[in-house]
């Protein structure tokens, strides 16, 4: 139990996707204008790192070696499709603001990362859990930084409105350096807590 | 069974279940993506001809339909897409919307503009789908923006107004002119260039159908 535990909670902050292994920046500077996007980001992303690791770990003895990341591509892939046609059909209007970042998810290393980092070596349960955990991870991270670009750059949360309608937004904030700017001290600020300390 | 064969077999397989997949999701979802996208056309056509629909709950998707189904018309212009709004009960079109596109500042912008009957008011404006800066250029899609070319001239007797985004405020007095957007100057010149562009491909249906 300790050891699901760990596996799930683990990626929430001591290894956290975003600020200790600096993953998955792209989208993270991409889709944190607002609030609700980097939600519907988030359960994206979840559902997909989740599903993929649970259908990699069910195959990982029988992939063949030599063509081990391209299964992985495949799997990683069709479950990225599959997710972006059913926001277009369910969500339309957040999928329109999303727009091509549903489709990279293919290409965030988060995905990939815990494929071949973890479920090729575990049972599909704790491969399910470590999918959960960092997909939940990186969304902490990616709400956050949302949080705080949507109060400086429109002064609203979440769409409601927090500060008076005539709130000249923060031009900075809206834009990626803002976001860069943001994520970095994000980092700082964890890895001072954890006392994290990258090994050279 | 040989390593070789093994790896053939496997990508054998996986590739047709991936793309049964794949081809069951698309066409399970295609009726419902491809109303979704009529629908985001239609709801941009009514706004652009000057209903407020940014009430979200006495606008319901529902409503949007049934006044698009009574008021809108789609005709075309010489061979060109042309929509008119007829009033209820009136028997002739009062207002005229027509699609715009062009380039802004990273993407390619797409809207509807619509004019009053005399063919050369500006009675609405919309952009549906872009890729400018949030903030900045994506204000092209704002009220505040949209607003400002309302009651502006895009045409004067029959010609193409050069209309104008401003770089700050627009001159008092210039009814062929609305306020740019600060820290999206190239953006508002994408707007200018389409309207230019736009509005002289249709000035020579506009003129014929002034005649009758």
């Amino acid at each position: 139990m300790a050891a699901a535990k760990k596996l799930l909670m683990d990626p929430f902050s001591d290894n956290n996707p975003i600020t200790v292994q600096v993953l998955g920046i792209c989208s993270a500077l991409a889709v944190t204008v607002k609030v609700d996007t980097a939600i519907v980001m988030t359960l994206a992303l979840t559902s997909v790192v989740t599903l993929s690791n649970v259908v990699i770990s069910l195959l990982r003895n029988v992939i063949p070696s030599g063509i081990r990341m391209i299964v992985e591509m495949a799997v990683i892939a069709s479950l990225v499709i599959i997710a972006d046609q059913l926001l277009k059909a369910f969500l339309f209007d957040i999928s329109k603001q999303l727009s091509v970042f549903v489709g990279l998810i293919i290409t965030n290393c988060i995905v990939m990362g815990r494929a071949e980092a973890f479920a090729l070596q575990n049972p599909p349960g704790p491969s399910m859990l470590d999918g959960l955990g960092n997909g939940v991870g990186y969304g902490i991270i990616l709400i956050a930084v949302a949080s705080i670009r949507e109060f400086l750059g429109f002064g609203s949360w979440f769409g409601i409105q927090l500060l008076p309608e005539n709130y000249m937004g923060n031009g900075l904030a809206l834009l990626a350096p803002g976001a860069f700017i943001i994520l970095g001290l994000l980092i700082w600020l964890q890895r001072t807590i954890n006392k994290y300390v990258e090994e050279s | 069974m040989r390593e070789d064969t093994k790896t053939l077999v496997f990508a054998a397989g996986i590739c047709p279940v991936c793309s049964l997949l794949l081809s069951g999701t698309a066409s399970g979802l295609k009726g419902r993506i491809e109303a979704n996208e009529e629908f985001d056309v239609k709801r941009n056509i009514v706004k652009a001809f000057g209903v407020d629909i940014s009430n979200k709950a006495e606008w319901s998707r529902e409503k949007i339909e049934a006044t698009y189904e009574k008021n809108v018309s789609e005709t075309d212009a010489n061979g060109l897409p042309l929509y008119t709004w007829t009033e209820d009960g009136a028997d002739k079109p009062s207002k005229y919307a027509f699609p715009i596109s062009g380039k802004g500042l990273w993407s390619m912008l797409y809207g509807y503009i619509a004019l009053e009957s005399d063919l050369e008011t500006i009675a609405g404006i919309t952009f549906y789908k872009h890729g400018e800066t949030p903030g900045l250029g994506a204000e092209i899609e704002k009220p505040w923006f949209q607003n400002n070319f309302v009651g502006k001239k895009l045409y004067a007797d029959g010609v193409p107004t050069a209309f104008e985004i401003a770089k700050g405020k627009a001159p008092a007095g210039n009814d062929h002119a609305v306020d740019g957007i600060s820290g999206a100057t190239l953006t508002g010149k994408g707007v200018q260039a389409l309207l230019n562009k736009d509005s002289a491909a249709y000035a020579d249906y506009f003129n014929q159908i002034k005649g009758n």
